[in-house]
């Protein structure tokens, strides 16, 4: 597979940049007026006294083993922080990508369908627009609208944070009257699972905190999902314009068939494999958007983590959430080629 | 409708006819005629011109300078209200039609100057990565083997970071600022060019012409430079014109995170992110800016879409 050694080589690239960005994580840390034995021991601590080629040995290990190593802005495990950090990204990236995917494949179909008319002509100026979007500025133009404008409406929506303070979602575990054991794997696991605010409150029916953090994903969650609905809708409207010139659309017209079921089942099955590869490279653009949307509505992801890390030398946190992102396009890459065995049964034979 | 597909038709014969009278010279003339027969590259190509001429005559446009405090000097205050004297406002005020910022500084006159920021950035940053990139995919297109398969893994490792993150990484290592924003970015688009180049090399270096130039004696930097470039050509500019839209809009989002532009420069993302606080007091300092980049972005969107549809007429998007 092709993906490992890509895999590798983006493993290989983040230890060596990191290590060249200015500056030690000793001064970095503990300040500019630490002094020498302060750092020595720091430096001891981290395993930062090794030869760069053993600390690479080390890492690599500790990849191979899902031994992150340890934070030393946040001062606690790489594992720990992504168990609180990845949940929110995950739920942000998923909403956004759920509203891309629910506007922009019903758009780009209407557009293929009315091809030439005004509906067509707005649907790609709307796309055109949407992919020249500045995702930072569209989130702050929507903080302004729903915060400030509609206040006092019922469209008023908060700008910021993942909750209103004071309101906690009880996790799913506690709530059940669950006993885990502290510190084993399955309590980080259900801990990682109970994070994910939107959906915790929905199993256990906490519908106030369900609705508040609702309420505070829609306007991050359309601000990141602009850019890659426009592009959704483009690749559907084009791809759909080609299949629907196809022989096949012509014999099952000429069977009669309703133009519904034409549209339906020939041509947008059909038509749909671009539209998966788009939407799985998506993914990236959703990860890098989500640095941005993360910053503008001052949510606690991993991409505003990421860039305070990138930006502060706290070399475990870039290296493991590197490593974190890599795979998780590596495995929706994967998805993507599955799913064309699905849509394709042409290329399950093979 | 069909009577303007006949006319359509009529010229594009016409053209050929010319063309061929012409002995060639007329391919870029009919590629101009596709390019003005659609509405949408038009208004890419007005939009991108407007911007142009705006960076160019920036100091006669704008009534002060961009970096022109005016404490003392009138009778204003910082983040003021834009104030235009045939919409309403007071005539006995100075005219500031986008308000002033936190500096007391005329808004209008720093977002005219930061046209000239954004369009260096995006033609310097679209220059550098062409270079490479297309240097990299001709030379991995042409020699093949091992050389090529390094270049392009290397390549793929690139594409594996999304690409803001990975401009981030790189101008930590370089430092903060506007230039090496510039080589971050241009860095991060390079596989692009390299991956459209080097397709474009495997395919034409199978074609008779350049079968033709090699039985004639012709050496590999020869059939490089005077056979396969020039027939590569016409992707690359389409994805160029398309790489300025995407160099300005990551530009702009690395100052938003304060790593690209640091102030006072009058660059658009840096300009917002400086008032981003004060959004829900004075939210025109942050509109303009990225209404601005928006609209710039939006012109070489358009322009470099309306270029593919008339170098490729078989693309019928």
């Amino acid at each position: 597979m092709l993906a490992v050694p890509v895999l590798i080589g983006i493993v290989l690239v983040v230890f060596f940049l990191i290590r060249a960005i200015p500056g030690d994580p000793c001064t970095a840390m503990l300040g500019e007026r630490a002094t020498v034995e302060a750092c020595e021991r720091f430096n001891e601590a981290n395993g930062l006294n090794e030869p760069v080629i053993v600390q690479l040995g080390i890492y690599m290990k500790n990849i191979v083993t899902l031994n992150l190593g340890e934070s030393v802005r946040f001062s606690r495990p790489v594992t720990q922080l992504i168990i609180e950090r990845l949940p929110t990204t995950t739920e942000l990236a998923l909403s956004a990508l759920v509203i891309s995917i629910a506007v922009g494949v019903p758009l780009g179909i209407i557009s293929a369908r009315k091809h030439n008319s005004i509906i067509d002509s707005a649907t790609m100026a709307f796309a055109n627009i949407g992919v020249s979007m500045p995702v930072f500025w569209l989130g702050l133009m929507l903080a302004y609208l729903f915060a400030v404008v509609f206040r006092g409406t019922p469209l008023e929506l908060p700008p910021s944070g993942r909750l209103t303070a004071g309101v906690f979602s009880i996790p799913y575990y506690e709530a059940w009257g669950w006993h885990l054991q502290d510190g084993t794997f399955w309590s980080k696991f259900h801990e990682y699972i109970g994070n994910h605010v939107i959906f915790n409150s929905f199993i256990t029916a906490q519908w106030d905190v369900w609705k508040d953090a609702v309420r505070h994903m829609i306007l991050p969650a359309v601000a990141l999902s602009t850019i890659p609905m426009a592009i959704i809708a483009r690749i559907t409207r084009s791809s759909l314009l080609e299949a629907m010139n196809k022989d096949y659309i012509r014999t099952a017209r000429a069977k009669g068939a309703k133009e519904s079921r034409v549209v339906g089942l020939h041509a947008l099955r059909n038509s749909m494999l671009p539209v998966v590869t788009i939407i799985g490279l998506q993914l990236g653009a959703l990860l890098g958007g989500a640095i941005l949307t993360e910053t503008v509505f001052r949510l606690a992801g991993i991409g505003t983590a990421l860039f305070d890390a990138i930006t502060g030398r706290d070399y475990a946190v870039v290296q493991g959430f590197t490593v974190l992102i890599a795979a998780i396009y590596v495995i929706v890459n994967l998805l993507v080629d599955l799913s064309y065995g699905y849509l394709d049964p042409r290329i399950r034979v093979k | 409708m069909t009577s303007r597909k006949t006319v359509e038709a009529f010229e594009v014969a016409a053209t050929e006819a010319n063309l061929l009278e012409s002995g060639g010279a007329g391919q870029w003339g009919l590629t101009f005629r596709r390019f003005m027969g659609r509405t949408s590259g038009v208004i890419g190509l007005s939009i991108v011109t407007l911007l142009v001429l705006m960076a160019i005559f920036a100091p006669v446009i704008a009534p002060y300078g961009p970096d022109q405090v005016l404490i003392g000097k009138e009778d204003v205050r910082p983040r003021e209200k834009p104030c235009v004297h045939i919409l309403g406002c007071d005539p006995e005020k100075p005219q500031h039609i986008m308000g002033t910022d936190g500096n007391v500084r005329d808004e209008f006159s720093r977002i005219i100057h930061g046209a000239r920021v954004s369009l260096t950035l995006g033609f310097f940053t679209v220059t550098l990565a062409l270079l490479v990139g297309s240097t990299l995919g001709a030379l991995a297109g042409y020699i093949g083997g091992w050389f090529d398969n390094v270049i392009m893994r290397v390549m793929d490792v690139i594409l594996g970071f999304p690409s803001l993150l990975l401009a981030i990484a790189i101008v930590a290592v370089l430092g903060p600022g506007l230039e090496n924003a510039l080589i971050a970015i241009a860095i991060v688009s390079i596989p692009a060019y390299a991956r459209v180049m080097r397709a474009q090399v495997l395919s034409i270096r199978e074609t008779d012409f350049v079968s033709a130039s090699r039985a004639l004696g012709a050496n590999a930097r020869q059939i490089l430079l005077r056979r396969v470039v020039p027939n590569a050509m016409t992707p690359l500019v389409v994805l160029a014109t398309l790489g300025v839209a995407t160099a300005i809009l990551e530009a702009a989002g690395l100052s938003f995170l304060g790593l690209g532009a640091q102030p006072p420069t009058a660059e658009w993302g840096t300009m917002l992110a400086s008032e981003r606080n004060n959004l829900f007091t004075s939210p025109h300092l942050v509109f303009f800016p990225g209404f601005a980049i928006m609209i710039t972005v939006l012109g070489f969107n358009l322009m470099g879409d309306g270029l593919r549809d008339a170098l490729d007429p078989s693309l019928n998007r």
